[in-house]
């Protein structure tokens, strides 16, 4: 499965994103499941709110983290997310 | 409780224990069906006293506090609690997922919605087979068309389904119906689940343990189904382990990860622990979950490696798998510190193919006797 450049990217609403105190991290929860997130593909999915398409998401990301080149390993986390259910395109 | 009913804040950070993420609240014994093969304890029906709402408010809040963050609605049959919705509500504030795990009897569309409302994550509804008449034959209750449309009105109201079928002879020849059933209803998730064979499951064993040959051909459909269906619907498959030759990382290590919470409110490391023999197993009308959690005996009793025999204790593989099943190994071999007998490792590994030989000889019996359902009557009967 591969990122459409052309669609917007929206977090599934099957599953849930949420800060963990306990765990001092994001965690992606669904039924009887749990993915534990490290800060950089939390801060990817946080982004996928229905509103960006790819091109946005690594220029907002790389704009907020003061960096750039980050295009292929963001593309290579959402196509994962894509393929796990975690995030949807239409 | 280790002497002690004083909680020490320090006692997590001096042994290393992980707090619980996974916490089952089986809010009651009262069930509408009689599965055959239910995990509850055979003698369930002497637990007559069930906790009350606020009891249970304080253990959702407790157990959050310390980082559990799944949580199942369980029994029996949760719908029987009429103060669901209000226990839904208090784990959603807290920042629960909830499951709520289901046959579906009594779950109306109303139901649904003020579930929903409160905060309800997602629902699993049981199906028992493929056919009305072998479902109603296994549930011990008209079930089937109701529950299917359950599955329907779970899928209207937005939520992720989940339906679970658990799997044994009577019902594995039905797999690629099963299958299709799934597919059809929309699932999200289906849940495979091989009898695993405590509670009730094990006093029916016999009735229930499928052949190795039944067994490799169901799955060999249901791995083939996965592929077709991917990116629609995730098949979870749950292995029997009597066909394995290593044994299952029970629970994920006892006391890392699961906590249980019966109805009368007894704490357990495991679903099925209730029938290891002295556990001493702490109540929370007595204690904190942290208390339990921490220092209590029940929770420190197979922690760790310390308690292992040979062929655990210097086997290379005991923390890949913690020696199997501490239930598992105290039914089919009267010791609970022994090796699982899955194993093949296990000196009573023989007692694996005795139990499939002997289902064998009963499927191929002129007058098999018949399946002991779980209710009330049969649960004082043989306990």
């Amino acid at each position: 499965m591969t990122i459409n450049p052309n669609q917007t990217i929206k977090f599934s609403p099957m599953h849930r994103l949420q800060w963990e105190e306990a765990q001092q991290k994001d965690v992606i929860l669904y039924p009887e499941g749990m993915v534990e997130l490290n800060q950089s593909s939390a801060e990817i999915l946080k982004m996928c709110d229905g509103t960006r398409k790819l091109a946005r998401i690594v220029s907002d990301l790389e704009q907020k983290f003061a960096t750039t080149g980050l295009a292929n390993d963001i593309t290579a986390f959402l196509e994962v997310a894509l393929k796990n259910g975690w995030i949807q395109q239409n | 409780m280790a002497g002690s009913n004083k909680t020490n804040p320090t006692t997590a950070l001096r042994t290393g224990i992980t707090p619980p993420r996974w916490l089952l609240a089986e809010l009651t014994y009262a069930c509408p069906l009689q599965c055959p093969y239910c995990a509850n304890p055979i003698d369930y029906a002497k637990y007559q006293s069930e906790l009350s709402t606020e009891d249970w408010k304080r253990v959702l809040s407790q157990a959050r506090k310390m980082g559990a963050v799944q949580l199942g609605f369980s029994g029996g049959e949760p719908l029987t609690r009429k103060d669901l919705p209000e226990l839904v509500k208090h784990a959603r504030d807290l920042g629960y997922y909830s499951n709520l795990i289901t046959s579906g009897y009594g779950l109306t569309e109303e139901k649904i919605v003020q579930l929903k409302e409160a905060g309800l994550d997602h629902i699993q509804v049981s199906i028992q087979a493929s056919t009305q008449e072998l479902n109603d034959h296994i549930a011990g209750t008209e079930s089937f068309q109701h529950k299917k449309e359950v599955a329907h009105l779970v899928k209207k109201h937005g939520y992720p389904m989940v339906l679970c079928v658990v799997i044994h002879r009577e019902n594995i020849h039905q797999m690629p119906q099963i299958l299709e059933m799934a597919e059809e209803l929309g699932a999200d998730y289906l849940e495979l689940a091989n009898t695993q064979y405590y509670g009730w499951a094990h006093a029916n064993r016999d009735l229930l343990l499928p052949t190795k040959e039944q067994f490799e051909q169901a799955e060999q459909i249901a791995q083939a189904f996965k592929e077709k269906v991917e990116g629609k619907m995730k098949i979870y498959y749950v292995v029997p382990d009597f066909y394995e030759d290593r044994p299952k990382a029970c629970m994920n290590g006892w006391g890392t990860t699961f906590l249980t919470i019966a109805p009368d409110g007894v704490a357990l490391p495991c679903h099925s622990a209730r029938e290891l023999p002295g556990l001493d197993c702490p109540n929370v009308k007595d204690y904190s979950i942290e208390q339990i959690w921490n220092e209590s005996k029940t929770f420190n009793f197979f922690r760790g490696f310390d308690w292992m025999k040979e062929p655990c204790s210097s086997c290379d593989e005991k923390e890949k798998d913690f020696g199997g099943c501490r239930c598992q190994a105290y039914l089919l071999s009267g010791d609970m510190y022994a090796a699982d007998p899955v194993c093949s490792k296990s000196p009573n590994h023989h007692v694996i193919q005795e139990a499939i030989d002997s289902a064998k000889a009963s499927a191929l019996a002129d007058n098999e006797k018949p399946l002991i359902f779980r209710n009330s009557k049969n649960s004082r009967l043989l306990s």
